[in-house]
């Protein structure tokens, strides 16, 4: 298991510079660029920018001295918020979004696992159908409907929690509430089914046969199994926070990396792009490598070599 | 009604109706049979048949939706099982009565070590402390022929073999010392040469703790060695009950007659091709009237097509479900005597 | 005796699944709904236009007397903010969601089963290799790949991108006429070649032509992304006409999005690939006459296909989110255009005062996404051979 995951960490690196690269590449065959704004401008200004960001040197040589520097740690500094290094920037930015980001999956899996296994439990009952339509509900209306509707009814209408603000816990529940919300959908569809499919399995069945209580069946003997399909989600998931707390942050004004992210792209702010792009790959992989983990705590027949 | 004559189990027009899709299955249509203490008793049946749901109902072990106990009786030791609230039945099951299963790959935790299946057993129904539980549970896995038990006993599942494993299921279905051991195809998903071992383990262990035993199974062969008395399942009703050698000796049903004739005898059948009962078993969600085993049956008359067979007692303990039951007794009678002959 | 059993099961294989699904009452809704909603914002926009005079790009003269209203009977759902009638807007924004969900599926489709049957077929080091490449386009965040996409080729690089379609028609031309012929070959030839060793070779043979068939539509693609190139240059110079920007950005949306969900596409359709070469010589190797390859092709194609379709079915919903969330961005379907997804990114800035411009493209994209959702769970059930009624 060690090796397993010394290797799978060794080669986080690479991967992310890989990453770089090939978003680098995007970027760069996409045409137009940072400075390129409505106006066209004028050849001699246009000359001097480029000389000073080093675009006139060839394409490898630019490639060649970026990389030197990234793998260093340097992204260089923002094209767009001068002055300011892409480091500090992300380090500016993460807390909110990962505080956002983190408690929104926490609270997912907390109500998708509850529901879910209850629900599994209950088949058929009008908990089970309920749960299930809400669930689908949450899966059918995008994030920023559902982010304006709860300010709406909690901000505005029932004045329980601010609108827009950043300070204290009551401004971080309606964040992370519709961050959630998605998740909670998925957790529980998943967790359902994969409890229905366990406990319909032969083991449980020795189990109960041995004279066990449910409570037992399903806490000693079922979880494992169940928890799965939800572990497997995960992966992909937090991946996929991104672009949920982009949603968020905008519509309840949260200065997190998300909103930042899509400014860099939308702005060709080179440095600043790969500077997430690089962070967040990192993070996936090693988060990956957590739920892989977690896979080969749950599931004794997985062994990693 | 209490059993004094030493009867242990007795199940009495037994009714288990599935819900589906498809209409009512009625899996387990009026089973009646007895259980002596310290008996074996053997039901054979092919797939459908209704076997292993007649004893997932003993231990009241069917699904509730979409499964139902319809109707019947199911006496252990003066206790009526199905009367009982649910967890006095829990403290009977793994304790006085215990179950293994077909697969066990599949009837075993993937994700358990077994020490902790094995323990948990003891643990809840013995009181047994973890000291305590642990160091029975590796009686139990020597006692059913794992000799490095000490060191195995921390593994998982799928460390072992198919025979391993179903020994582990016997030495934990066995833990508490059950009255009644319910054995469901034990031996179907092993090798042929584990099979023989896992049988002989199950009779050695029965004569050593007293503890009476069914044994489920489609194959006679099983049967034949391990026995006291067999009844006959088609279609979820008894076909014919007897005491074993009664059974192989003069049968009084068409459907057990097939059912020996399709095991291949090779001293007499070289050359031969091998007999096989036409047909398929019938769709349990929707019987004819009359015999089930009407259009398979090579002596059906018109009366087993239209009326329901009774159920006929041909000598003291021997019954079978069938119109012409005794004249079928008859026949096995001659043609036995016959093979005797030569 | 036995072997017919089999063959009347096979073939009612699509027949089962069709009854299942129907049984489903939730999916049966889904269906309804759907149904519906294609009916309407096919002909709706027409008929609202011959009844009301509404359309969705109509602005009133007398704008400042008409904008923001709330629902009334003259406006069912109220107007916008520039006095647009939005139950017309909601219909034609409809047009274009479903369309986008629809078409951005089949691009995903595919590129995906195209791949992922490439990759599950020979196996081996190729697979590993086609596998690993799509973990590191993965690791890439898509939305970076669509919003790059997007914000490049969007209004100012029109010419460019109307370059882009014809090589885009003729790579899916290509590819199409490809995967046709790989396809017929395969089934005329296989009756006579299985369990040969010729025939392995012949099947390998074929698909190998079908992945250069793929290359060269995706050396296509390639070269016009480059537009550098004088085959870029050239056909640029052909095409290059006025194309309202907003009609060549939903173009552009299709592609965008169906690039990115083919990945997982990819994955399901090689799983299946690689369990049905397994079951397929199996099959061949016990094929003594029990069963011929038409039946090969009646039981194995459909268990492949099913989770194809049922993936398909749920990428539609996901894809429209996509690009919802593209427009609230500022980056999905461009004005005078809507798509449910925009007009509840434009209502978004109004909720607290005229909550009716967000909630009704919000509620009626949501009950879309609702149905495509149960159905997709419906066709799930109903193909997947052990059921989960109970």
């Amino acid at each position: 298991m060690l090796s397993f995951i010394i290797r799978r960490l060794l080669i986080i690196i690479p991967m992310a510079l890989l990453v770089v690269t090939l978003t680098w590449g995007l970027i760069r065959l996409a045409p137009g660029n940072f400075y390129s704004g409505e106006k066209k401008l004028p050849p001699a200004v246009e000359a001097n920018i480029r000389k000073k960001y080093g675009l006139d040197l060839p394409w490898y040589q630019q490639y060649g001295m970026m990389m030197s520097n990234i793998v260093r740690g340097d992204f260089g500094d923002s094209l767009k918020y001068q002055g300011q290094s892409v480091n500090e920037i992300i380090r500016r930015h993460l807390p909110f979004s990962a505080t956002i980001g983190i408690l929104g999956y926490l609270l997912a899996l907390a109500i998708g696992l509850t529901a879910g296994t209850i629900a599994a439990l209950k088949q058929n009952s009008s908990f089970d159908y309920a749960s299930m339509s809400l669930a689908m509900l949450g899966l059918s209306v995008p994030n920023f409907v559902l982010g304006p509707i709860l300010v709406l009814i909690f901000g505005f209408w029932l004045y329980w929690f601010p609108p827009a603000r950043w300070g204290g816990m009551s401004s971080l529940v309606l964040p992370v509430c519709t961050l959630a919300a998605i998740y909670a959908a998925y957790i529980a569809r998943l967790t359902r089914a994969g409890m229905l499919e366990v406990m319909r399995s032969d083991y449980i069945r020795t189990a109960r046969a041995k004279g066990l209580d449910e409570k037992t069946v399903l806490l000693r003997h079922a979880v494992r199994g169940g928890l799965i399909p939800v572990i497997s989600f995960t992966g992909p998931a937090l991946a996929a926070l991104l672009a949920g707390t982009v949603v968020v942050e905008k519509v309840f004004a949260i200065p997190g990396l998300g909103n930042i992210f899509i400014q860099s792209v939308l702005n060709r702010d080179e440095p600043l792009t790969l500077g997430i792009v690089a962070f967040l790959s990192i993070m996936i992989m090693v988060f990956n490598l957590i739920v892989d983990i977690s896979y080969g705590f749950l599931d004794p027949r997985i062994r990693y070599e | 009604m209490s059993e004094q004559n030493g009867t242990i189990l007795s199940v009495n027009d037994l009714k288990t109706y599935f819900m589906t899709e498809d209409g009512v299955v009625k899996a387990v249509d009026g089973i009646s049979f007895e259980l002596k203490k310290g008996e074996t008793l053997g039901i054979v049946g092919e797939s459908g048949s209704g076997k292993s749901v007649t004893n997932l109902s003993v231990m009241r072990l069917i699904p509730e939706p979409p499964g139902k106990i319809a109707g019947g009786s199911v006496v252990f030791d003066g206790i009526d099982v199905l009367a009982l609230p649910i967890d006095e039945v829990r403290r009977i099951r793994g304790r006085r009565i215990a179950m293994i299963f077909q697969d066990p790959m599949t009837s075993l935790n993937p994700f358990l070590k077994i020490s902790k299946q094995l323990m948990e057993v003891t643990q809840l129904h013995l009181g047994h402390s973890k000291q305590q539980a642990r160091e029975h549970a590796i009686k139990m896995l020597k006692t059913v022929g794992i000799s490095d038990a000490e060191d195995r006993i921390d593994s998982y599942p799928h460390e072992f073999s198919g025979g391993m494993r179903q020994r582990v299921m016997i030495a934990m279905a066995l833990s508490c010392d059950p009255e009644l051991l319910i054995a469901d195809e034990p031996t179907t998903a092993l090798d042929v040469t584990i099979q023989a071992q896992i049988l002989e383990l199950i009779k050695d262990l029965k004569t050593r703790m007293g503890t009476s035993v069914i044994l489920i199974t489609h194959d006679l062969g099983v049967v034949a060695g391990m026995t006291d008395r067999i009844i006959v399942m088609y279609a979820g009703k008894v076909f014919e009950q007897a005491s074993t050698r009664e059974l192989f000796w003069a049968p009084a049903n068409p459907y057990t007659k097939g059912l020996l004739k399709s095991v291949p005898d090779p001293a007499h059948e070289q050359g031969k091709e091998l007999y096989q009962i036409p047909g398929l078993p019938p769709d349990v969600a929707h019987l004819p009237p009359g015999c089930p085993f009407a259009e398979r049956c090579d002596r059906a008359a018109d009366i087993c097509r239209s009326e329901f067979p009774p159920f006929v007692e041909i000598d003291q303990g021997h019954h079978s479900l069938c119109h012409f039951a005794k004249d079928v007794y008859r026949e096995s009678k001659t043609e036995a005597a016959e093979k005797a002959a030569n | 005796m036995t072997e017919n059993v089999e063959i009347i099961k096979g073939a009612s294989l699509w027949r089962d699944a069709w009854k299942r699904l129907l049984r489903n009452k939730l999916a049966v809704f889904g269906i309804i709904v759907l149904a519906f909603m294609v009916i309407a914002v096919t002909i709706g926009p027409a008929i609202i236009a011959w009844a009301t005079g509404y359309t969705y790009d109509l602005i009133p003269a007398d704008r400042e007397l008409v904008r923001s209203m709330p629902p009334s009977l003259k406006h069912l759902m109220g107007t916008d903010d520039a006095g647009r009638d939005i139950f017309a807007r909601v219909l034609q924004g409809g047009r274009i969601s479903l369309t986008v969900g629809i078409i951005s599926t089949f691009v995903s489709l595919i590129v995906g089963v195209s791949y992922g049957a490439i990759a599950g077929y020979l196996g081996g080091k190729i697979d590993n290799l086609m596998m690993r490449i799509v973990d590191m386009i993965y690791a890439i965040p898509y939305i970076l790949i669509v919003i790059v996409l997007l914000n490049a080729f969007s209004g100012k690089n029109t010419t460019t991108l109307v370059s882009w379609l014809p090589q885009i028609i003729v790579s899916l031309a290509i590819l199409i006429v490809g995967i046709l012929i790989s396809v017929l070959l395969f089934r005329a030839l296989f009756d006579k070649f299985v369990a040969t060793n010729f025939g392995v070779f012949l099947l390998k043979t074929l698909f190998i032509v079908f992945s250069i068939s793929v290359l060269a539509a995706l050396v296509f693609l390639a070269s016009s992304l480059v537009g550098n190139t004088n085959a870029g240059v050239w056909l640029a110079e052909q095409y290059s006409t006025n194309v309202d920007p907003g009609l060549s950005q939903i173009f552009l949306l299709f592609f965008a999005l169906g690039l990115v969900s083919w990945l997982t596409m990819a994955r399901v359709v090689r799983g299946q690939i690689l369990s049905l070469k397994n079951q397929e010589f199996v099959m061949a190797a016990k094929a003594t006459g029990v069963s011929t390859p038409s039946i090969i092709f009646r039981h194995l194609i459909p268990n492949a296909l099913g989770p194809v379709i049922v993936y398909a079915t749920l990428t539609v919903p996901s894809v429209m989110l996509t690009e919802a969330f593209l427009s609230y961005l500022g980056l999905g379907v461009q004005a005078p255009f809507a798509s449910w997804g925009s007009l509840a990114a434009d209502g978004v800035k109004n909720i607290a005062i005229f909550p009716w411009q967000l909630l009704f493209p919000g509620l009626t994209m949501a009950l879309t996404l609702f149905s495509l959702n149960f159905l997709g769970d419906g066709l799930r059930d109903a193909l997947d051979p052990q059921t989960r009624k109970f």
